[in-house]
């Protein structure tokens, strides 16, 4: 679908029933239809019968489309928003396990302190430290721990919601007949 | 529904009782039930409730879910079919798909094993949900016996609304014997569900500003327009534009056959007229389609040269396979009913302009191509021709005046397809076919549902002996049912539809295409004996001046018949264009 058509980073944000078998659901749907997801993260919400799922997915704007569709089609989703185009706060967290003898414990900790990270395990030759943040500053993070050795590292995926009073309750439903653009393309 | 209560509001009753009042109160007037460990208690409320539900024993739980697919077809009522956990409910995988595929309202209710072992791996458990999930429309598994009228009430709504599809619904057996007292109407707790879809006044002007500008206009519909109920709207609206329509193989019945502006089906087994039309098009309007490949082929050629409406009440599909020009989320009907009245405006022709005019060298050209290219093949006196055989019998019920009290079914492979291009379908719903999912075996089974809930009209299987003979038990069923069915069996002892792509495409290298016992013995099996031996009628034809004779006979049958036809397997299904190419590429007889 995608020859010629610009590529992008978009979030999804989707309210789903808070079920059983609602992620095997979605990720069996995504899985069957070919799309490829960057990042997913689940969790309940304010109100216990929803659960909120964020989606990172690349593709280009007809794939972005049929994703979102296909998702809202789904009975057990309620919503799905997507927050590319909003001004909107974005975060991941991550445990880390890096190697730190003695010697270069120091080091490490001033690495730390600068991506305002926290150490929450100290042993004789490892630290584990968590952190949070948009992705390119954890991935930056990953890189210079890199040379010290990770042991293993373990992250949430990211979450996101936009900013300011806008919420997904309040978000204007999209209706049915608006949920296609219907300027021509010719 | 009735509004007095059927049973007592206070007392108690077990969750397959009130399972199967579940279902009275839905209208259900038929299902079809085959029986087993986990499922025993429903059959048991079954036999509570058997003056107000008819169960129907199949012979295997396939069977029963395309009886109930037949019956969802031939109604546009949910079909309920019924199996028990385990191979029960795998056996009824293949009709879910089909539903899925054919957006048929089907009720899918299987037996589970108690919810203290549900994981264990105990006797006759699967995973049912986890199997069915991605080709049903909803599903559930119950776990409180208080939750089962909210089930059946959200499935039935859920099957029945928007672009309709099965829904499965899980149910251990502990659940099915707990006592409760229920509450027969609880909320529906479906927040995200919104099925009801109305195109904007704005979109619909923009279509006929469309319609205004294009001189060779075309419509294009599908099953949309029969599962929307929208047939009627749409001869009104062709008839006052007077824009020619083809139909998907799903779609035939919605616009009758025999009407002038009718191009029949189109796409690869599609006349050569309708495919032409689609061409050259300048304007295409698709209504209650999916632009499937069978009908697309190479869809960047498709229908190319024209600018795109595309309707349909499931967004998903809009811009799914073919950007459309001027894409329109909406109940078909409603859109219909609109277009109408902007059309009775005169919106769609520019002043002074009358279609007759406007459409005049359009249809002198659509006109050529039917004269020179219309449905055809090479009669013989030597052997009945399979489409022969279909064209006798549609000319047989119309002598007899039974064209309207007609449901045709089918298997799937070439009989399916000569019975798509050469019987002439007039009416929504009479025409039940494995469309999308093409699952050989469908066409006996959804001719005893469709007789099920239509006692009055005749119900006619064209079948192929490999399609046949995948659900042949079921000749059982009709005949202990009272149902009878007719099973008219082009017999050419081979898989058709793949010997004629391993004529065209393998060089005529059979493989395991033949179904008959060796070319020194008699056809293989011998359907004659072998529905006898269910005590049906049968007979076997093979010669051409015998087939009016044997065809009476069929009709006349007052037990089911199977019609054993001895057809060529030389014969290929033309026109054709080749999987994946364009019109330019097709087949022609």
């Amino acid at each position: 679908m995608s020859e010629g058509r610009p590529i992008r980073r978009h979030v999804l944000s989707a309210l789903v029933m808070n079920q059983p078998g609602v992620l095997a659901h979605i990720s069996g749907m995504l899985a069957s239809r070919g799309f490829n997801i960057d990042s997913l993260a689940v969790s309940e919400t304010e109100d216990p019968s929803l659960s909120r799922m964020t989606f990172v997915v690349m593709g280009d704007d007809a794939e972005l489309e049929q994703v979102r569709k296909q998702l809202q089609k789904l009975i057990t989703v309620v919503k799905v928003l997507d927050i590319s185009g909003e001004n909107y706060v974005e975060r991941d967290l991550m445990l880390i396990k890096v190697k730190a003898p003695p010697e270069k414990r120091h080091e490490i900790l001033q690495i730390v302190e600068t991506f305002r990270g926290r150490v929450v395990d100290i042993s004789h030759r490892v630290l584990m430290i968590e952190i949070s943040g948009t992705e390119p500053k954890i991935e930056a993070f990953i890189e210079l721990m890199r040379p010290y050795g990770i042991l293993e590292l373990a992250r949430t995926g990211r979450v996101a919601l936009v900013r300011g009073e806008k919420t997904a309750a309040t978000w204007e439903e999209e209706d049915a007949a608006s949920e296609v653009d219907a300027t021509p393309q010719t | 529904m009735s509004k007095q209560p059927l049973v007592s509001g206070t007392a108690p009753m077990s969750g397959a009782d009130i399972l199967v009042h579940g279902l009275v109160r839905q209208g259900v007037k038929v299902v079809f039930a085959y029986p087993g460990g986990a499922s025993m208690p429903i059959h048991q409320a079954l036999t509570r409730v058997a003056d107000k539900i008819r169960t129907i024993l199949p012979r295997h739980e396939q069977g029963g879910g395309f009886m109930a697919s037949g019956y969802a077809r031939s109604t546009g009522r949910p079909g309920v079919c019924i199996a028990t956990s385990g191979p029960g409910a795998t056996n009824l995988v293949t009709c879910l798909a089909d539903a899925k595929m054919d957006s048929i309202p089907l009720i899918a209710i299987t037996g589970q094993v108690s919810t203290q072992v549900i994981g264990t791996d105990a006797f006759q458990e699967t995973p049912t949900i986890e199997i069915c999930r991605a080709i049903t429309k909803h599903h559930y598994l119950i776990t409180r016996t208080e939750d089962i009228t909210r089930v059946i009430k959200e499935a039935f709504y859920i099957a029945m609304t928007g672009r309709p599809g099965p829904v499965i619904i899980d149910v251990p057996k502990d659940v099915q014997n707990r006592q409760v007292v229920p509450d027969w109407d609880p909320p529906m707790n479906l927040p995200g569900y919104k099925p009801y879809r109305k195109a904007k006044p704005d979109e619909l002007r923009r279509v006929l500003e469309l319609m205004r500008e294009s001189r060779k206009p075309i419509i294009y519909a599908g099953g949309g327009i029969i599962s929307g109920n929208a047939s009627e709207e749409l001869r009104i609206f062709a008839e006052k534009t007077r824009i020619p329509v083809a139909l998907t193989l799903m779609g035939l019945g919605a616009f009758p056959s025999t009407h002038y502006q009718c191009l029949h089906m189109l796409g690869m087994h599609g006349t050569v007229y309708a495919n032409y039309a689609i061409n050259e098009a300048d304007l295409l309007l698709a209504l209650g389609v999916r632009f499937d490949d069978r009908v697309t082929g190479k869809v960047s050629e498709f229908a190319k040269h024209g600018k795109i409406v595309h309707i349909d009440i499931d967004p998903a599909e809009l811009n799914k396979c073919k950007p459309a020009t001027l894409p329109i989320c909406s109940d078909v009907k409603y859109a219909l009913q609109e277009l109408i009245r902007l059309v009775d405006q005169g919106l769609h022709l520019y002043p002074g302009e009358t279609p007759e005019q406007k459409y005049r060298d359009w249809y002198r050209q659509i006109d050529y191509w039917r004269e020179t290219e219309p449905l055809r093949y090479k009669d013989r006196d030597d052997a009945i021709m399979p489409q022969y055989c279909i064209e006798r019998l549609w000319e047989m019920l119309r002598q007899r005046g039974w064209l309207d009290r007609v449901i045709l079914t089918t298997g799937v492979g070439q009989h399916q397809m000569w019975a798509a291009q050469y019987f002439k379908f007039e009416r929504p719903r009479q025409w039940l076919t494995s469309g999308g999912l093409g699952a050989m075996g469908f066409g006996l089974p959804a001719a005893i549902g469709a007789l099920a809930a239509h006692p009055d009209k005749i119900a006619i299987d064209i079948d192929g002996d490999g399609s046949l003979l995948m659900n042949i038990q079921e000749l059982a069923c009709a005949y202990c049912e009272k149902l009878p069915v007719k099973v008219l069996l082009l017999n050419n002892q081979h898989l058709g539809m793949v010997v004629q792509w391993e004529d065209r495409f393998y060089a005529s290298n059979r493989a395991h295409t033949y179904l008959g016992a060796g070319p020194d013995e008699d056809p293989y099996p011998d359907f004659v004996q072998m529905a006898k031996s269910f005590r049906c009628g049968a007979r076997q034809v093979a010669r051409k001046a015998d087939l009016d004779d044997a065809l009476c006979e069929m009709l006349d049958a007052r037990e089911p018949f199977v019609l054993d036809v001895l057809v060529p397997y030389q014969e290929h299904v033309l026109p054709m264009i080749p999987s994946g190419m364009t019109v330019r590429d097709m087949i022609k007889a």
